[in-house]
């Protein structure tokens, strides 16, 4: 029988069977969290629900039955849905169906690029202010509140106008629009880090850093935002969410792409007029605004259940 | 009450199984415990950490979170099934006949409520007007010794102390003289001289009202002075169980045996040869264990307790003891190994460390803190400074002043008869390196998202300039130092236990070579088969390494073991300051006196010295000697009005207090109480 004189080794005695409290736990514990995640019903959901976008998206061409643009079909005019044009025809005789699929595009495009700014933007702000505290913390913080003071449509022409050059008036670009969403979603992702980031300063491994030495950028960049991290995946998942709808709502207020180009939003615009009599050309690009938000926010929810216990 | 042959236990557990559902799969965490407490008893449950005591607790409670499981077993309180109660009769079981207390009372409290509310609350929900609910509650904080129940009613919970929201708690839960009181570590969290009036408190209650009392607890000192029964609890099984006096002066299970002889015993020295220690850890919960659960750590174990549970044997009459080889527990080997010398202290040499009147002033809410209010000490190189105190006496801010973690109000710190820069940022990479920290909580201390090749590589370099390959070299003799397996660089701290997370810590700390290293309480948040292991390992790598210590801990035990030197602080201000043996012998400082009095002890000879009241506000000192307010040997005016000078009354030991050293002497040799 040996023991170890130590008292602590990980080596357990040869003969013994070896204690579960092993240098792997930590990576079996990451396997059982994706398999409960793979196990989560609302997870494969959201995903499936995603993926399939993704791929209308990348792979539209072959998809559509016909051309979204330019096909005028049957009489030319809106035609409800039949057994050849499932999702019906709108009023210049396009297949609302093969606009639905490629119109995903454009928002899945410009609603990752958005997460990304807001997300990059919001905690390096975050950190600063969580990190500093103080003086930093209460300036930063109070312009993040006038931010947020001013209604999404006028930040969006602000930002517009800024973006665009003085001869073209308000052009709108996938990058562009990008940006004024990323940084409209920049004030919120920067309060949730800081209250992150809050938390760990006060955490004695900080104290330790600046006991030997170190300086405030590797502070934030190197000890505390690796601990945020969750926090910032759950957080994006959410943005992520906000963001297809932010899209869809500035392209509904003709800040998006311009006609002819396939956009849900757009699309809406164009046809909700006619809701009435011509339902089937509103409700069809609304139902894959929300088939997709809703994906992507059972996706979230499930990443919060599993990273947040 | 009926007065049958076999009266009804207000406790019973039959074969308790209780498991965790985590990741999709049961873990066991409690298995076939079974105990009886009768009406009237107080009956002790200890163990470590994670061996399945708040599960018990909550089980009894019916407040098991909700993936936890009674797998198998049955539990009754009173001749209830506590199991099988359902909606309207569960809330009657938690109205008339179970109370808990917790260990934490400001969350058990109600932070946004007064007092009076959540107190007459509990004497309405059983039917009292609110007039009479109130006149009861007033009642019942009159019984929790608190003097000025009208005035407590009126206060909401956060403008009380941590000893007088925990009375107010344990009033709460008397308040509907419950046949069963579930105690989950009521003082831990508590400082020595509040948790013995609260214990004092308890014992007290209990025998008023005959409840049948389960005391958890960690600290065997704790239930040795309260239980007459205990059960020690390892892995989810009840190893041993007997009174008292079979557990503390008796143990017949290794475990038991192991876990006594790793607490620093009464006036054990680092000289005297190094603490036993527990090899090993206690099993991951949901671990298959066919044989024995200690298996993995006991040094008597044979094949049979690999392959075959132990069933519990009758070791006394009513002493039970679940190890096959009990009757050879007592000899359990002791750990023998030798340590290199100890450094030699040479007491003439210019010290390492020269502190000179640090202070600091905290501003909080427009008041001035006097968190420490000009401390002088001197340290030579390899040897240790204990500093003792209650919460709130000016420890850590210390060890940050003088760190330069935090820049102090006034005051030098001098090394090697240097002064070195007041702030962190002022001194040099040297200087940094020469004094370090080891914390005391070590899953703060290091960042868990960095493995210990990292932490330590980053260490090396800021500290001494070391990269590559050097450096690696380096971080393999550290982990060597603090006894870790080399494939413990590879880790990240979540995948280590509290121990080896707090080795790390010290590797850390003697990366750059350090010439003093600050131990903030460095194995109060370890159980004490840990904290022994650590210790030996301090005091290894001082006689290695020379290296001075600043040794802070609320446990005098420990402080006794380590310190060469003491110094008592109390609101900021050095109380006594002399060798460890004259500091543990009388004559004390009164407050030296108190705080040596209040360590929990089995002993029922162990009369106490009783302090009242709280640790005064740092913001509002008292006037004259600041330990006047509490002091049980107080002169009378003088005390009130002059501050004691710190003087030196013999051979270096300084102490603060207006009482001569001869007559302090005469009244200490006179048991206390006796004494004014």
């Amino acid at each position: 029988m040996s023991v170890d004189a130590s008292g602590l080794a990980i080596v357990p005695a040869p003969d013994a069977p070896r204690p579960e409290t092993s240098l792997d736990s930590r990576s079996r514990v990451r396997r059982e969290t994706i398999k409960q995640l793979v196990k989560s019903p609302t997870f494969l959901i959201g995903v499936a629900v995603v993926l399939f976008w993704i791929l209308c998206a990348f792979f539209s061409d072959a998809i559509v039955p016909h051309d979204p643009i330019n096909d005028s079909l049957g009489a030319g005019t809106s035609a409800a849905p039949s057994s050849s044009y499932w999702f019906g025809l709108d009023e210049q005789g396009r297949d609302v169906f093969s606009r639905v699929i490629a119109g995903s595009a454009n928002i899945l495009k410009v609603a990752p690029l958005a997460t990304a700014i807001g997300i990059g933007l919001g905690t390096l702000l975050g950190l600063v202010m969580g990190y500093f505290r103080g003086w930093t913390d209460n300036v930063i913080g109070r312009i993040i509140d006038a931010v947020l003071a001013i209604p999404l449509i006028v930040f969006a022409i602000l930002i517009l106008t800024a973006l665009s050059g003085q001869s073209e008036g308000i052009t709108v670009t996938p990058l562009r629009l990008a940006i004024v969403i990323g940084l409209a979603f920049t004030p919120p992702v920067a309060r949730t880090v800081r209250a992150a980031a809050l938390a760990e300063r006060d955490l004695d491994y900080v104290q330790a850093a600046k006991l030997r030495g170190e300086l405030a950028p590797y502070i934030m960049l190197a000890e505390i935002l690796p601990n945020v991290v969750p926090t910032i995946i759950v957080e994006a998942t959410v943005r992520l969410g906000y963001a297809i709808f932010t899209a869809a709502t500035l392209a509904f207020l003709s800040y998006g792409v311009q006609p002819p180009t396939p956009d849900w939003g757009l699309n809406i615009a164009e046809q909700y007029q006619n809701v009435s009599f011509a339902w089937w050309e509103s409700i069809f690009p609304a139902l894959a605004i929300a088939s997709l938000v809703v994906a992507v926010n059972l996706i979230a929810d499930a990443v919060q259940q599993v990273l947040e216990g | 009450m009926s007065a049958g042959v076999t009266p009804v236990p207000a406790l019973e557990l039959r074969d308790l199984d209780i498991a965790y559902r985590v990741r999709g799969r049961n873990r066991e965490v409690v298995r076939t415990v079974s105990l009886a407490v009768q009406e009237g008893e107080c009956y002790g449950l200890v163990g470590e950490s994670g061996c399945g005591k708040s599960t018990v607790a909550l089980a009894i409670a019916r407040y098991l979170p909700s993936n936890g499981i009674v797998t198998g077993g049955g539990v009754s309180v009173a001749g209830t099934d506590v199991l099988a109660l359902r909606g309207e009769e569960m809330r009657a079981y938690h109205r008339d006949t179970f109370s808990m207390v917790y260990q934490n009372p400001g969350t058990a409290l109600n932070p946004t409520l007064r007092v009076s509310r959540q107190l007459t609350e509990v004497f309405e929900l059983r039917g009292a007007s609110r007039s009479q609910a109130t006149v009861r509650a007033i009642d019942a904080l009159m019984e929790v010794k608190i003097a000025d129940p009208a005035s407590v009613m009126k206060r909401y919970p956060h403008q009380l102390s941590g000893g007088m929201q925990q009375r107010v708690v344990i009033a709460m839960a008397l308040a509907t003289d419950p046949k069963l009181l579930v105690l989950d570590e009521p003082t831990t969290g508590l400082d020595a001289t509040v948790e013995a009036e609260v214990l004092d408190l308890i014992s007290e209650l209990q025998k008023r009202h005959h409840t049948a009392v389960l005391f958890i607890s960690h600290n065997l000192g704790v239930i040795g002075k309260m239980c007459r029964r205990v059960g020690v609890l390892y892995a989810g099984q009840l190893v041993e169980e007997g009174t008292v006096d079979d557990i503390l002066q008796k143990a017949r299970h290794p475990y038991t045996v192991g876990l006594l002889r790793c607490i620093p015993q009464r006036g054990r020295r680092k000289q005297d040869g190094r603490l036993d220690t527990i090899p090993g850890f206690l099993p991951e919960i949901g671990t298959h264990l066919p044989g024995c659960v200690f298996v993995h750590r006991c040094a008597l174990a044979e094949e049979i307790c690999r392959e075959q549970r132990p069933e519990p044997f009758q070791v006394g009459e009513q002493h039970t003891s679940r190890c096959f080889f009990h009757e050879k527990a007592a000899t359990l080997p002791r750990d023998t190994a030798e340590r290199g010398a100890l450094p030699v202290v040479d007491r003439a040499a210019e010290p390492l460390l020269r502190i000179e009147d640090l202070a600091m002033t905290f501003r909080q809410d427009g008041h001035d803190i006097y968190a420490l209010a000009g401390v002088s000490a001197t340290l030579q190189a390899g040897e240790t400074l204990g500093l003792v105190g209650e919460s709130g006496s000016g420890k850590t801010t210390f060890a940050r002043a003088l760190l330069g973690i935090i820049e102090p109000t006034r005051g030098s710190v001098a090394v090697d008869g240097r002064e070195l820069p007041s702030n962190l940022s002022g001194r040099t990479s040297s200087d940094v390196a020469s004094m370090q920290i080891v914390f005391q909580n070590p899953d703060s201390a290091l960042n868990r998202r960095h493995r210990v090749s990292r932490l330590l590589a980053r260490s090396l370099k800021k500290l001494l300039g070391l990269t590559g390959a050097k450096a690696e070299q380096r971080a393999h003799e550290l982990i060597d130092d603090v006894r870790l397996p080399q494939r413990a660089l590879a880790a990240r701290p979540t995948q280590l236990s509290g121990g080896q997370k707090q080795r790390v810590a010290i590797a850390r700390a003697f990366s750059g070579e350090p010439r003093l290293v600050v131990c903030d309480e460095p194995t109060s948040a370890l159980d004490v088969s840990v904290q022994a292991a650590i210790l030996n390992l301090l005091v290894d790598l001082q006689a290695e390494h020379r290296t001075s210590y600043v040794f802070i801990s609320h446990d005098l035990g420990v402080v006794r073991y380590l310190a060469d030197r003491i110094a008592v602080l109390y609101l900021g201000r050095l109380m006594e300051l002399g060798t460890a043996h004259e500091v543990f012998e009388a004559p004390h400082h009164p407050y030296t006196e108190a705080l040596l009095s209040a360590v929990p002890s089995a002993d029922p000879s162990h009369a106490r010295i009783k302090l009242s009241g709280d640790i005064p506000s740092a913001a509002n000192p008292p006037s004259g000697c600041v330990f006047q307010t509490r002091c049980p040997r107080k002169l009378g005016a003088i005390c009130e009005d002059v501050e004691p000078p710190l003087a030196d009354v013999g051979g270096g030991r300084l102490m603060s207090c207006h009482i001569p050293l001869e007559e302090l002497r005469r009244i200490q040799a006179t048991p206390p109480g006796t004494a004014p």
